[in-house]
Parts: structure tokens; sequence; C-alpha cells
């Protein structure tokens, strides 16, 4: 018997995607270490034909726990070869169905990975003066205004 | 190598505990002999384990936990000794039955100070001294940690709270059957202790309640166990802890000597590995308990990837794994929440071979490795 099912433990056992990229196009950074999880996700992006932009290469690195681990190895595996467009539709539950369901006290860590891809996402649309949707720009600013509380709460303890 | 959590019954005790349930199954209150036959065996259960910690026999209550002994210590003392006064004294690394029920009083207009410790984990007794006031009414200080092994020195403590006219009491669940413990060496009033970590069933536990002591009883009914808990006796699971008190009794030195040289073997190896620290007292600590920190890494993945290689180990303690955040007990000796939720806990028991520690060493390294592989800090 296991917490996590077998689907969880074999991205556990061999995560995909993992590492980081030279000169990525987007990164995004998300989760604290205070809390135990922390992911850093990394595209690079290419235009197609169609003039559609679509994630060629997409990394993670995770400090986290095995359901931090999957969901990293999981979003990765969804989002490698998406348009951004599509990209921007994962969403937690998306993650969480794929990986066939995580312990209630774990479904946290899918909220990680997507935003993690979303903010690598508004990365990537920021610096290269793209537009940006009203609904990514309110996942952003709500991204960053839990890390300022989070990072204020926890002052003492960052280095 | 979680032997901290809870052991595994030793058949011994199985085996002494078997009639009890069918064939000598009578009530310790009946008059008939059945219930006589039950009486004797009770009697020379509670001599046994009175044995084991130096008090005597009619100082032993039978309780179903060392929880509940806590409880009973917390709410009985607190509420039997109201007149005297409402502060009572714990330190920061307690159980959480005793933090649990220190935080119970203090909603119900109790004080509450919270000892802190240094970084390896040990109170300076000085600070009880210090901390007790007109009206405490009880100190109550962990023997062993559960977490991180350190050892408290229990004796000193006491004496100074029997100075001050205060009671006090010490939690030996995880110290009992590995060191020799005599209650008025310690000079407690009262001890906890449980049967399930020492190879006996789980479901049983005792409080010593030195004579005398004024404390209110937490289940009031038949007036079992002096009038302190009462219940119908569970005889089997105390015969039990009897038949594990007296295993514990004739192996416990040389078993200790064996454990301990295991751990010092894993503290010694794991210590090689880069950016790892032991938590804890390295010498005043339990001779089954490992309790070590590796940066850069996450504890709950260190432990599945262990388990996932037939290897059972823990993050700070079974309670904390429900939770998310990290033990109070790390953050207490001063560790950063990120320190803390890298750690892991090895516990080992009777049934440890020197292989099994081999095994686990062998694949330690590559466990962490392959994390730290995974994780943004520290490889840069």
């Amino acid at each position: 018997m296991s917490l996590y099912n077998e689907k969880v433990m074999s991205h556990f056992r061999n995560p995909h995607n993992m590492g980081s990229i030279e000169n990525p196009d987007g990164v995004g950074k998300v989760g604290n270490i205070i809390c135990g999880d922390v992911m850093h996700l990394y595209i690079k992006v290419k235009e197609r034909s169609d003039g559609e932009d679509v994630i060629e290469d997409i990394k993670y690195e995770t400090f986290g726990c095995v359901a931090a681990i999957s969901t990293s190895s999981m979003v990765t595996d969804l989002a490698k070869g998406m348009t951004i467009k599509e990209a921007m539709k994962i969403d937690k539950n998306s993650i969480a169905e794929s990986l066939g369901g995580l312990p209630k006290i774990k479904l946290h860590c899918s909220i990680l990975a997507a935003d993690a891809l979303a903010e690598s996402i508004y990365d990537y649309l920021s610096k290269n003066k793209r537009e940006i949707p009203n609904e990514l720009q309110r996942r952003h600013d709500k991204i960053i205004k839990e890390k300022e509380v989070l990072e204020k709460r926890y002052s003492k303890w960052i280095d | 190598m979680d032997n901290a959590a809870t052991t595994k019954v030793d058949d011994r005790v199985l085996e002494a505990m078997e009639p009890y349930f069918q064939e000598k199954y009578g009530n310790t209150m009946s008059l008939h002999s059945f219930g006589q036959e039950a009486r004797i065996a009770l009697d020379k259960s509670r001599e046994t384990v009175a044995d084991m910690i130096g008090s005597n026999s009619d100082e032993i209550i039978f309780t179903s936990s060392a929880t509940e002994s806590n409880n009973f210590v917390m709410k009985g003392i607190a509420s039997a000794n109201f007149d005297k006064g409402k502060h009572l004294i714990i330190s920061s690394i307690e159980h959480p039955c005793i933090m649990e029920s220190a935080l119970w009083l203090e909603r119900r207009g109790f004080e509450i100070t919270r000892l802190k410790v240094d970084s390896l984990g040990r109170v300076n007794p000085e600070n009880v001294r210090e901390a007790i006031r007109e009206d405490t009414v009880l100190v109550s200080i962990i023997h062993a940690s559960n977490e991180i092994g350190t050892i408290q020195p229990i004796s000193e403590i006491g004496k100074i709270c029997k100075e001050k006219g205060v009671y006090f009491h010490t939690d030996s669940t995880q110290i009992l059957g590995k060191e020799s413990i005599d209650v008025s060496n310690l000079n407690v009033d009262m001890l906890t202790a449980s049967a399930h970590k020492m190879y006996g069933p789980k479901g049983i536990g005792i409080l010593f309640l030195k004579k005398g002591t004024k404390i209110d009883p937490l289940l009031h009914g038949g007036g079992q166990e002096s009038d302190m808990r009462s219940s119908t006796i569970n005889l089997p699971l105390i015969v039990g802890f009897a038949k594990a008190c007296e295993i514990s009794s004739t192996v416990m030195e040389k078993e200790n000597e064996r454990i301990k040289t295991l751990r010092d073997k894993i503290i010694d190896e794991a210590l090689k590995i880069k950016d790892t620290k032991l938590n804890g007292d390295p010498c005043n600590r339990l001779s089954n308990n490992i309790n070590l920190r590796f940066d850069f890494i996450e504890g709950e993945s260190l432990v599945i990837s262990l388990d996932m290689l037939g290897i059972a180990t823990s993050t700070g303690s079974a309670c904390s794994s429900n939770k998310l955040q990290p033990s109070h007990v790390l953050l207490a000796i001063g560790l950063k929440p990120q320190e803390a939720h890298g750690s892991l806990r090895i516990s080992l028991g009777r049934w440890t071979t020197s292989k099994e520690v081999d095994y686990f060493l062998k694949n330690l390294p590559a466990a962490v490795e392959k994390l730290r592989e995974i994780s943004p800090f520290g490889r840069r």
C-alpha cells in the first residue's frame, strides 16, 4: 500500500524533463522553501510556420515531496509541444487528473505546478512585449501577492 | 528502520497474552474464581511493571496509551490543584499529546510556559528553576525526544521541582526498555510509558503516580485502578506489557550495546554525505535514534525513495506526517523550516540486523543524490 497511486510513483521514480535550460525564453519560479515546495520551470519557445508560438522544450527543478516532483514531471509532459495558447489552459485539475488523482492533502502541489507553467508563460510574453491575456495577468498578480504575504510572514527565516 | 513509531510484538509477549482472551477471560472485579484468577494475574503484572521503574506496585495506573496518561496528568493536575494556581511548565519539544493538552488548558484560562531548548534539544534545569512561580502546579518535560532522541537531565530538573514543592512529570515513552529507569533517582512524581514502543501490544500505557499526588481522574466510573481510571481492566494487554518489561529487563543492556553500535555506524557513515548534519544531542541520545538533515531536499521524497527500496524510515515523526508544517521539535532547536523539511528519522530496534544497516547505508547516498539532482538548490 502506498500513499500515492502507481502513475504518481512512476513519475517520481523516473521524472521526465528534469533539469534546467540554458538561456530559456521564459522562467517560472513558484513556491516557498519555508512551506516545503519550490518549483523552477524553464521553457524554450519556437515560432511555428503558421505563426503560432510553440513550447519546444520545457524543464524543471523542484524541491519538494513526491507529489511536487510528480506534478512537475506531469506538467512538463503535458505542455511540451503545445502552443502557448493551449498551454495556458492547463490548470490544477488537468494535472491532477492526468496523474490519476492525488491525496487530498497534496492537491496544492498541482496548483504549484500549474502556477509554475503560467509564470513561465507570463515571463516569456512580457519579455517579448506580447499582449498578456487578462486571465494570465490576474493569475500572475495573485501569485505575486501570495508570495509577498508569505515572505513577510516568514521574513526571519529567509536568508 | 522505523522502531520509534511502534514496534513488532515479541512472540513471547503474544504467547503470554493469549490465554487471557478466552481461557482466562475473567473480570478482575468479579468475586468468583475466574475473576480471582484474573485478579492475581493483574497484581503480578502490576508488580513486574512497577519493578521496571523502581516504584511500588500500588503506584502504577494502567491506561490505554501514553497519550491518555499524558492527558490525565495535564488535565488532572490542573483541575485538582486549581486552588494553588493555574500555571504549568512544559518544554517546547513535547509530544503532541502534551502540546495539545497545554493548548486546551490555555483556552480554559490556564497559563503555560514553554521552555526553550538549546540547539541540541536540551532543557536547561536552571531555566526550570527560573520559570517556577508561586502558582505553578506542574512541570512536565519529555524524558527522551521521540524525534531527535535527546535525553533530558530529568533527575536534576526533578530535584529543583522537589525543592520548590512543584509536581514533576516526565514522559518516558521512548526510553523505557532502553535505559534503566528508577523513579526515585529521577525525582519524579509522575511518569508515563507505553508497551508498544518496547515490543509489547498497542493500546496499553501506564502512569506512575506517586502516593499522595493530588490529581483528578479523567475517567469516572466503577472505580478501577484505585479510583483513578475507571474501565474494565484490560488484562490481556496488561499481561503483555508485563511480559515486555520482563524480557526487556533481562536483555536491555546487551541489546542496547548492539543497537548503539549500529546507530553510531549509521551516523558516522551518513555524515560522510556532503551537506548532511545530525539533529539532536550526539552524546545524551536514545540508543536507537538517528535524526539526519540533508540540505536541499525534502524529507517525504527521501522517505518514499527509501521505501521503494524496502527501507522504512520517517520524517520528523509519524504523528507529523498528516500535517504539512515542519516539526515543532526541529524548529525549537533552531532549524529553519527549509532545514527541518529535509530531516529523516531512523530508529533501530530489537530486530534490526547489521545486514539491514549496511543495505541502508549502501543505498542512502544515491537516494539523496537523486533528489538533489532534481532540486533547484545547492548544486551551483
